[in-house]
């Protein structure tokens, strides 16, 4: 691998050979990828590829049944999305996981709900909270009356959105944030991802524009049938790369030399 | 021209209910309600809607609304319990048992010692926390769904508290235990009338609080007219509900008993109304508090999301399976309460008490518009489910209608409720 990340310290988070089956289907197998403070990697690959499966290991959704995880250097023990917040890895899931019978404050506060002195959950605060932060990731936002399922797709993508971004995470993982938002709202997450990893941040983005990857991320890794293709630094190579990578499962490497050879 | 008449009047009845904020929801039943009453009183020319009836028909509400108010967090969370009859049968005879065989017998307290009536609540609300518990663990983590726990809890709960007591009745009853039936135990005009006076300040300082705090979030509010109107309803309500209950005499020879129990004479011409039973002010109470836990805490939020999406509650962070052991054992401990007020108005466990109460409160629910498919319920509409259900049973009663026409029409009553409510749901939309 022609990736020199060894001379930039400990990563932030390294999933190391992770691997997990459902049934007979070994939807990740023994996949390592790693993440830098003020990184974006892109995760990319075709329709069951073991993207969203990938993460979800790393968010505490799923456990995983090989491999470890590591964060800033340390062994993790993440067995739950309560053990995933505790690392501050928050997560926008490709299904958004909202409860649509309620709004858009409870469900950015779900969990971790704001409460008066008593002990009461404060509703009015957390909307407030909700309205501010709307007003940066999507100003046309109005709706903060209504549960969620009376939202847009796009609307709902912005309310998972913010929830993962209001809580200072340190880790960021965004299973396909913009799959449903138009093309303004995509460029203010552009916009959200850019300022986040000025802040410090990493972020595992998964996204099937190859263009968009290109755009926002340091570095790609691509996925097929559950197993990793290959990590590329997204400047050394063109978007036709990332899309043989995709097709073929062949690094740029190794189509060089299977040319070479052929020629 | 009639009909931009009328689309213009609904127009304005529209903007009225909306700045009013009331839930078109539960107008509609309070209106199916009142319905319900007037047509049964004019079917029993008058006698449904006497004070007396009115006092009674609370009473016997009561003991199915409370566990109707659990059911409600039951159902939203998307499960079902089918064992609160047989479990309030269990909690019946484990108080039973404790008054009349452990407290005075073994801690030799005697017969109606004061601390026998607390002991034996306590026992009750263990028991039924101790077997919800059991049956959320048995749903949260062990998978088995809810309709087969409990369904088993049915048949064994029902057969545990025929064990206990050998399946005989019990009774009489300790006499401060019996206080919380209902008509043995009322507050009296004087103390409901404080009680009443104390809620309406409640309720209007309840109201004035939330208007604050939108205010100080420069969140919209209703104007001030509207606000007033709304308090004074919520008041007229209250203390004529207080005032129908006090206006309840309490028969001359009772009231004789009752002074010669005192050793006193009754002065000529004395009269005394029955006012709030205290398993009404129970029912009041436990409807606050549960109201307070669905929408002011986070277990309430929880309970809502969860029924919403289970798996968006999970990924939140909420741990789902110990909320489910929480979700039954509080349905186990208002199984206990109702035990405590169904046994004290029939002044001894018996046997079949609360058989069938499980349909009794699955429906208040869903009349109350407590969604199956989960994620929506009210406690107010649970509760309103359970008078206009007990309404129906009792006015047919009156009327004379037989037994098994009561319950095909109860029966029907609960379908067409809920294509009503699916119906209204469409047209506003709402989910
Ligand atoms: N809970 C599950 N049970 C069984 N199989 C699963 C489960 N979740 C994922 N899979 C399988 O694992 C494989 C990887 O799925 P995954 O959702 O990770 O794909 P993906 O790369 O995110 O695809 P997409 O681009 O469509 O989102 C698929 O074959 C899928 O069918
Ligand atoms: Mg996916």
């Amino acid at each position: 691998m022609p990736l020199d990340t060894s001379s930039r310290g400990t990563p932030l988070v390294e999933l190391r050979d992770i691997s997990i089956a459902f049934g007979g289907i070994k939807a990740v197998d023994h996949v390592s990828v790693n993440l830098y403070p003020g990184e974006v990697v892109g995760l990319l690959g075709h329709n069951g590829a073991g993207k969203s499966t990938l993460i979800k290991c790393l968010s505490g959704a799923y456990q995983k049944d090989a491999g470890e995880i590591l964060v800033n250097g340390d062994k993790a023990t993440i067995n739950n999305p309560r053990d995933a917040r505790t690392y501050h890895i928050e997560t926008i899931y490709q299904t958004l996981a909202l409860a649509d019978n309620l709004d858009a404050a409870s469900n950015l506060f779900l969990g971790r709900e704001l409460t008066t002195p008593v002990g009461f959950v404060d509703d009015a605060a957390m909307e407030a909270e909700t309205r501010k932060i709307m007003g940066r990731l999507n100003p046309n936002f109005r709706k903060f009356a209504d549960p969620v399922s009376a939202l847009s797709g796009g609307q709902r993508q912005s309310v998972a959105i913010a929830r993962a971004v209001y809580f200072n995470a340190k880790i960021l993982i965004m299973d396909e944030p913009t799959a449903a938002l138009g093309p303004q709202e995509t460029q203010m997450v552009a916009e959200l991802i850019d300022e986040l990893k000025r802040q410090g941040l990493g972020i595992f983005l998964i996204d099937h524009d190859v263009h968009q990857v290109k755009a926002l991320c340091d570095r790609a890794s691509v996925m097929k049938n559950g197993q990793l293709v290959g990590t590329v630094r997204v400047d050394d190579v063109s978007e036709d790369d990332i899309l043989a990578m995709i097709i073929l499962g062949k690094t740029p490497e190794e189509l060089g030399v299977a040319s070479a050879a052929a020629g | 021209m009639t009909d931009t008449v009328s689309q213009s009047q609904r127009v304005e009845k529209r903007k009225l209910l909306d700045t009013l904020e009331v839930d078109t929801r539960l107008l509609g039943m309070i209106g199916a309600f009142i319905v319900v009453c007037i047509v049964f009183n004019v079917l029993t020319d008058g006698r449904f809607l006497t004070a007396r009836n009115i006092f009674n028909l609370t009473i016997q509400t009561v003991s199915v609304a409370i566990m109707a108010t659990g059911m409600v967090f039951v159902i939203v969370t998307r499960h079902i319990d089918l064992s609160v009859g047989s479990l309030l049968a269990t909690c019946s005879a484990m108080m039973a048992m404790t008054q009349t065989w452990f407290t005075p017998d073994i801690l030799g307290l005697g017969l109606n010692h004061p601390l026998t009536a607390p002991i034996a609540i306590l026992v009750g609300i263990a028991t039924g926390v101790a077997i919800g518990a059991f049956h959320g663990w048995l749903v949260g983590y062990l998978g088995i769904p809810a309709f087969i726990v409990t369904l088993g809890g049915l048949l064994v709960w029902r057969n545990v508290a025929w064990y206990l007591t050998n399946g005989q009745t019990i009774g009489p009853l300790d006499a401060n235990f019996r206080l919380w039936g209902g008509i043995n135990g009322t507050l009296g005009a004087q103390w409901s009338w404080i009680v009443a006076i104390a809620a309406v300040a409640f309720a209007l300082y309840t109201l004035w609080q939330s208007r604050r705090s939108k205010i100080s979030h420069d969140f919209p509010v209703k104007p001030m007219w509207a606000e007033v109107l709304l308090g004074a309803i919520v008041a007229i309500a209250i203390l004529g509900f207080v005032w129908i209950l006090n206006s309840y005499q309490i028969p001359g020879p009772r009231l004789e008993r009752m002074f010669e129990a005192r050793g006193e004479v009754m002065p000529e011409g004395f009269t005394a109304g029955y006012g709030l039973p205290l398993s009404v002010l129970l029912l009041i109470l436990i409807a606050i508090v549960m109201t307070l836990v669905a929408r002011r805490t986070r277990l309430g939020r929880y309970i809502f999301a969860t029924g919403g999406n289970p798996d968006a509650a999970e990924l939140s962070g909420i741990n789902t399976r110990l909320l489910t052991v929480k979700v039954f054992a509080i349905m186990g401990a208002l199984c206990a309460i109702s035990a405590v007020v169904a046994s004290a108005r029939l002044t001894n466990h018996s046997n079949d008490i609360g058989t069938l109460d499980e349909l009794r409160v699955i429906a208040a629910a869903v009349i109350g518009g407590t969604a199956l498919a989960g994620g929506i319920g009210t406690i107010y509409g649970a509760i309103l489910g359970a008078l206009i259900m007990q309404s129906l049973q009792s006015g047919m009663a009156m009327v004379g209608v037989d037994a098994p026409l009561q319950n095909i029409v109860v029966g029907s009553v609960l379908v067409i409720a809920v294509l009503v409510d699916i119906i209204y749901r469409k047209r506003t939309g709402a989910k």
